[in-house]
């Protein structure tokens, strides 16, 4: 596949609707596009989707590669009166980019509207209505109507359409993780690896990296990679200080998050095989958020992991951009990492 | 005590996650005294003294607290964020050893509002660089406090004391220890600081039938200090519930009984904040009574931290006696 596929992948899956706890609509969009490319695809009791893509035979190593399926999202907990939706937050979500947004709310993908007064009525522009403040407006005539339409846990999402924003940007909701998904998919439809692979699509991240913990239970890797699309706040600041990572600098590798902290050597031996490659690289700036490796890496006697991810500006909003050379170089990585393993590289020294 | 043997386990570079110098200390000195050892995949060190008895695992952290530089400004300045429990006050006018051995010292920025106290963001790094360029150490380099061992009476004072006393009397256990039912493991472990990860993974491989963590524990016998039944010099402290957990009762027993068969002074514990390896590995698998033997530990987490020599021979001569059964 060339990088327009990929490409193409990420906008795919951008569109899909799927918050934590209702992964899917993502598993029915993955299930086609690396069922014939594995040998076993199951899904376990949380969710999780796990895609089994055996090596060539030329390394030992059983390698899990993490990409989270969720999306960050709102979820119906109550009506107003006149039949709008009182809401919650599933992950994380700035009440200041909800008041008049577009949505999508449930399985059916209703259109909905989240509603604030006009501002000719707004006695003060200067502070920001909460999520508790706030409704969705769906039109339905009345709570009961709203009630049939949009049962309590009914799921809602941002509308947004994936589309080019310049030739080599990209502009879609949910690039976290649909990043990472759209990497997985691209390398499970590729040439097979020495090592074994287990693909695994994880539920629940962004509540509380729920869902590959078990997955990792189950499979038992020897290491694990956790695919993400990342926090680039690259805009200009007014003081020296750095960015948790930028748009165009590369694949963004994790040294330490609040989640856990990735061994020195697997950092090392990513940034060898980057500059191998020639190709540019980043730390994220240690310290900030967290993924899948943070519950990974303690299951079981212990699993060296990894955290590989593409630069977002704008996630956990309504809509995110990509550079498609960040998301091609972090495949290059990606890919080139896997082939050179080696279960030497695990040990830790002695 | 073997101040030579405590200083070298203090000044040893072992941050969480990059506990190689320190794993590697550790292991010369107990190989030889244990039937086998190896290393996890998270860097764990365990040192198993085989016995027909009970699975016990004595869990002492080798990781210590330190920091990761998160930007280096035109002027080469370094900012940093912590690993562990690191408090701004502790680190100004501070020393920092990088792993490649670069030095650092850690001051404030001039503040407009010095009403708060300060915060870690506004702390910087100088390591006598002139620019970007030119400083030596870069974005996710680990750097540790620097501070020396020294002893006044029977007070000993030290950066990481917590937790390399630990691994102190967890060693001097191995090489006093004579006849023992128990299957024993030394489980030097990784990332405490940070998650507690070591442990949960390290006692997963062993699934032990008990297992006590060894490590500091605050006091309450310093000025305006929080209330805390714990002081310098009464002796180990057997915990009895921190933040994280309460000490399944058989394992407080056993250290309780092990002291007063001893006649060995005690104190028993209760920790407002913190925890330790053992709340972690009580919950391992299908569940692990776990206690904690602590030693009592002014300053946690300062570049000085001070313990009493007598509570941490008494700590050894305790798990001695337990282990003798």
């Amino acid at each position: 596949m060339n990088t327009t596929d990929l490409t193409a992948l990420v906008k795919q899956l951008s569109d899909v609707h799927s918050i934590a706890g209702d992964e899917i609509a993502m598993r029915r969009t993955l299930r086609p596009l690396v069922e014939p490319h594995c040998e076993t695809l199951r899904v376990d009791a949380m969710g999780n989707l796990i895609a089994y893509k055996p090596g060539t035979g030329d390394s030992p190593l059983r390698v899990m590669l993490a990409a989270h399926m969720d999306e960050v999202g709102l979820m119906v907990v109550d009506y107003t009166s006149d039949g709008c939706l009182r809401i919650s937050a599933s992950g994380g979500i700035d009440d200041r980019l909800l008041p008049g947004l577009e949505v999508r709310v449930g399985p059916e993908g209703l259109p909905g509207i989240i509603g604030l007064e006009p501002v000719h009525l707004a006695k003060s522009t200067d502070s920001v209505a909460t999520k508790e403040q706030l409704a969705v407006d769906i039109g339905a005539s009345g709570k009961d109507e709203a009630k049939r339409l949009a049962p309590v846990g009914t799921r809602i999402t941002f509308a947004t359409q994936s589309r080019d924003l310049s030739p080599e940007t990209l502009a879609g909701k949910a690039f976290d993780d649909r990043a990472g998904c759209a990497l997985l998919v691209h390398l499970l439809q590729g040439a097979p690896l020495p090592c074994d692979l287990y693909g695994v699509f994880t539920v629940q991240e962004e509540v509380g990296l729920r869902g590959a913990g078990v997955a990792a239970y189950a499979i038992e890797p020897d290491i694990a990679i956790a695919l993400e699309g990342t926090i680039a706040d690259d805009l200009p600041k007014e003081e020296d200080v750095s960015p948790t990572s930028q748009v165009g600098h590369g694949p963004v590798i994790t040294v330490m998050d609040r989640s856990y902290a990735a061994p020195p050597r697997l950092v090392r031996y990513l940034v060898e095989t980057a500059e191998r490659l020639d190709i540019p690289y980043q730390f994220k700036q240690p310290g900030i958020g967290g993924t899948d490796a943070g519950s990974i890496h303690r299951v079981r006697q212990g699993i060296p992991c990894a955290t590989i991810a593409v630069p977002c500006r704008y996630i956990h909003s309504p809509i995110s951009l990509m550079n498609t050379a960040d998301l091609e170089h972090t495949a290059t990585l990606l890919r080139a990492a896997l082939d050179g393993l080696t279960p030497a590289l695990l040990q830790p020294a002695r | 005590m073997d101040l030579q043997l405590l200083e070298k386990l203090t000044q040893v570079f072992g941050p969480s996650s990059a506990e190689d110098r320190a794993r590697e200390l550790i292991e010369g000195e107990v190989t030889g005294l244990v039937d086998e050892t190896w290393v996890d995949p998270l860097g764990n060190l365990v040192a198993h003294r085989k016995g027909n008895g009970k699975k016990l695992i004595l869990a002492a952290h080798m990781d210590e607290i330190g920091l990761m530089v998160t930007h280096v400004d035109q002027e080469g300045f370094l900012r940093f964020t912590r690993i562990g429990g690191l408090s701004p006050l502790t680190c100004i006018g501070g020393r920092v050893r990088f792993e490649d051995g670069t030095l650092g010292v850690i001051y404030l920025e001039r503040r407009d509002d010095t009403s708060k106290p300060p915060t870690l963001e506004q702390l910087y790094i100088d390591v006598g660089a002139t620019s970007k360029e030119d400083a030596p150490v870069g974005v996710g380099a680990i750097g540790v406090f620097v501070r020396p061992l020294e002893q006044q009476g029977t007070r000993i004072i030290s950066k990481t004391l917590d937790n390399r006393i630990g691994c102190y009397v967890l060693i001097e256990v191995l090489r006093q220890l004579k006849e023992s039912d128990y299957d024993l493991y030394a489980l030097f472990s990784a990332q405490e600081e940070i998650t507690l990860s070591g442990a949960r993974t390290g006692a997963y491989r062993i699934d032990p039938d008990l297992a006590i963590a060894i490590d500091v524990t605050g006091t309450g016998d310093t000025p305006k200090a929080r209330p805390m039944a714990v002081a310098l010099g009464k002796g180990p402290a057997v915990k009895v519930k921190d933040a994280g957990m309460i000490a399944h009762p058989i394992a407080r027993q056993l250290l309780v009984d092990a002291a007063e068969k001893a006649d060995i002074p005690y104190q028993l514990e209760i920790l407002a904040g913190g925890s330790t390896d053992a709340a972690a590995m009580q919950l391992v698998r299908a569940g692990v009574v776990s206690g904690c033997l602590s030693i009592p530990c002014r300053y946690i987490h300062s570049p000085s931290e001070m313990v009493d020599s007598e509570d941490v021979e008494n700590a050894i001569q305790l798990l001695l006696t337990l282990l003798a059964g």
